[in-house]
């Protein structure tokens, strides 16, 4: 395990800054998320790392260690990609061992089994380990794709969107799963995604990708709670932020120089009244909790609302924001 | 618009039953939402429906006319697929026309139609555009206008927002909603999205291997599930499921949990000593200093309201939903406290809920 260093990096592909000036430490034992859009840069800075790509300008350390130029070979990474490229010809128990089998990694056969049958386990395919890997659903497949990253002790695990093509069942069995193995091990993750709930749920920081540049790391609640400015606030929250003009709705406390407004389900309250000018437009039930859109003018707000009480469309209420988000003209967050 | 009636209908494709005796009724202008794991029977139901398969046996009545053996283009029933399956080479406006056309429809009552439908997905800007450079939404609007122009008494949709990403078939789905609530079409709906079934629908039917397990609206189906297949497809997290060994006596109003007693909705139903699963949804745990259960955390899920908690206890594992502002940590030893009143004891060998007092709530409204 290593501290990983990525120093002022940019990366370009013809005309396209796919990482500008990106500065990113990741310490041993870290679970850094990358979250943003496709083509914002996060898969080609997860590259760059693993040595699949080489930056323009920049320094990539690996525990002070420079290897921006070295092969990836070199480098001690494990990569999970969302295709699970099993070797279709091997049993499951030869794709998790094929790494350890590899002339660069010499492993008695001893070891190689003990280590084998623990990562199996981990990953919950230990009852498959004679199957034929083609022999395999898709959720197994991937469990043996991940597992055989594990069974290498490498600097690093680099995933890209490993779970994209599972059913979602099986995505929030393996967020937890992959979550708990990285923390029994102390193991150093980058992981690459779109999904905001998987960055949420399973990152010790999340590094929120714009166009190429990082535009802020911090924690999950951090970011949730403190994004540095609109794009980063809109990236998370279910149901999305209600951005709205600073005067539509009364707040308790609004600094002078905001322009937006950010408002989550934590900060609005809801007050049934016939005369209220927010007007329920739907009642979207989804049985834990209930999404309820209001509209108010010309502006339209979703925020969660308990399932005990019964509203109903047509009905009318008062909204008033408890501290809300504040930003400025540039769409920068304001201090509290 | 019209009500359909589904009378002891059942297929089987050679040996294999993709649909088992089912008879139910859709209402007219209601929102049906076929639901259930691939492989269930639903596109199947859906597609006898529609008459582009014929069932083995069974009737299937339209508006209380036998359609059974009727081909699909002589039952007036509009189709939506996942693929979109636009026509390239056309514009918008001659999508959305086609089926008019075909149907001899004349030339002033084609533009006025279109229009209107545009106008109600919000599409009219594009009508002069190919649908060739459109996005995924703007392609499922058109497909959408093209079923919904013919004014046909039902329409089948079938996973039509399956192709589309998450944050995107969300807003879909908010958008098709508001659509029904103002035309109330009857409407079959085919998907394996509960997400989807819960916010859309009228009714739910819930199918698993070719069975309709449950029909009921979508807050019957999540609180008041007939069966566990029902309970653990639905719910996010779906319902936890903890094992226990036990006789049931009609009447009792709390049961023994191997051996931690545990209050629960009067059962009306007994049962003599068999394997037992009490059913609990995620948001009715909670974390407490005492409770009568004890467990470990073994993994927390922040998701900026709340969080899931993933705990281990002697009984198994289970997940709670719970507030962010509760502070906990993983490895954590907490009391557990489930909300009584909304609790469900399944038969483990059947899956059949025992009936209790939750149950009767529904008959009270």
């Amino acid at each position: 395990m290593a501290d990983v260093v990525v120093d002022r990096v940019t990366k370009r592909f013809g005309e396209v800054d796919a990482n500008k000036d990106v500065e990113l430490t990741i310490p041993t034992g870290e679970f850094v998320v990358l979250l943003g859009p496709t083509g914002a840069g996060k898969s080609t800075l997860l590259r760059l790392i693993a040595g699949l790509e080489k930056p323009d300008t920049g320094r990539i350390s690996f525990d002070s260690v420079d290897v921006t130029l070295a092969p990836p070979a070199q480098r001690n990474v494990s990569v999970v990609f969302q295709q699970y490229s099993l070797y279709p010809h091997l049993s499951v128990f030869d794709n998790l061992a094929f790494p350890l089998r590899s002339p660069a990694h010499r492993v008695p056969e001893g070891e190689i089994k003990k280590r084998v049958e623990e990562v199996a386990r981990l990953v919950r395919i230990d009852h498959k380990l004679a199957n034929s890997a083609t022999r395999l659903s898709g959720g197994e497949m991937q469990r043996v794709a991940i597992g055989r990253a594990l069974v290498r002790r490498p600097a690093i695990y680099l995933m890209d969107e490993p779970l994209s093509s599972l059913d979602a069942k099986l995505r929030a069995e393996l967020r937890v799963e992959i979550k708990n193995i990285q923390a029994n091990l102390g193991a150093t993750v980058l992981y690459v995604t779109h999904d905001q709930v998987e960055a949420l749920t399973m990152a010790s920081r999340i590094g929120i990708f714009e166009q190429g540049r990082l535009v802020q790391v911090g924690t999950p609640q951090e970011i949730y709670e403190q994004p540095a400015n609109l794009y980063v606030a809109a990236r998370l929250g279910m149901p999305a932020i209600n951005l709205l003009p600073h005067d539509l709705l009364p707040a308790d406390r609004i600094p002078g120089n905001t322009v937006t407004v950010g408002a989550r389900t934590e900060h609005i309250d809801l007050i049934p009244a016939s005369d209220g000018p927010a007007e329920v437009e739907l009642v979207e039930y989804l049985g834990s909790e209930i999404y309820l859109h209001l509209r108010l003018g010309l502006y339209k707000i979703v925020t969660l609302v308990p399932p005990g009480r019964r509203w109903r469309t047509g009905e009318r209420a008062r909204v008033t924001l408890r501290s809300p988000l504040c930003f400025n003209a540039a769409g920068k967050l304001l201090a509290a | 618009m019209a009500e359909i009636d589904l009378q002891k209908v059942q297929k089987h494709f050679g040996d294999f039953t993709a649909v088992r005796e089912s008879s139910f009724t859709i209402r007219d202008g209601e929102f049906f939402v076929l639901l259930g794991p691939s492989g269930c029977g639903k596109t199947t139901t859906l597609r006898m429906i529609a008459g582009l398969e014929l069932p083995t046996q069974g009737r299937i009545l339209l508006d209380g006319e036998d359609v059974t053996y009727k081909r699909a283009s002589q039952r007036d029933i509009g189709f939506v697929f996942q693929l979109f399956a636009l026509y390239p080479h056309m514009k918008v406006r001659e999508n959305i026309a086609f089926p008019l056309k075909c149907q001899s429809v004349g030339r002033t009552e084609i533009k006025h139609r279109v229009e209107e439908v545009a106008r109600l997905l919000h599409i009219e800007h594009l009508l002069d555009r190919s649908v060739s450079g459109l996005s995924g939404g703007d392609s499922q609007r058109v497909a959408l206008g093209r079923a919904l122009v013919r004014r046909a008494k039902a329409c089948m949709m079938d996973e039509p927002l399956g192709a589309l990403d998450a944050e995107f078939r969300h807003l879909m789905c908010v958008e098709l909603h508001a659509l029904h609530q103002r035309i109330r079409g009857t409407t079959v709906y085919v998907t394996h999205d509960q997400t989807e079934a819960l916010s859309m629908a009228d009714r739910i039917a819930v199918m698993n291997h070719g069975v309709v397990v449950q029909i009921g609206s979508p807050q019957d189906i999540y609180d008041r599930p007939a069966a566990m297949h029902v309970a653990g497809f639905i719910g996010n997290p779906p319902m936890n499921f903890l094992p226990f060994r036990a006789s049931i006596a009609a009447g009792q109003d709390s049961v023994e949990l191997n051996g931690d007693p545990l209050r629960v909705p009067t059962l009306l139903e007994g049962s003599p000593e068999a394997e037992l699963t009490l059913g609990v949804r995620p948001e009715h745990v909670s974390l407490v200093a005492d409770g009568e259960l004890r467990g470990q955390i073994f993994g927390l899920e922040y998701m900026g309201t709340m969080q899931v908690a993933t705990i281990d206890t002697k009984h198994g594992r289970l997940k709670a939903r719970i507030p962010t502002r509760q502070r906990v940590a993983v490895g954590e030893n907490v009391g557990l406290r489930f909300d009584s009143e909304r609790l469900v004891v399944f038969d483990a060998a059947s899956g059949a809920a025992l009936r209790s007092r939750l149950f009767e709530e529904q008959a009270h409204g």
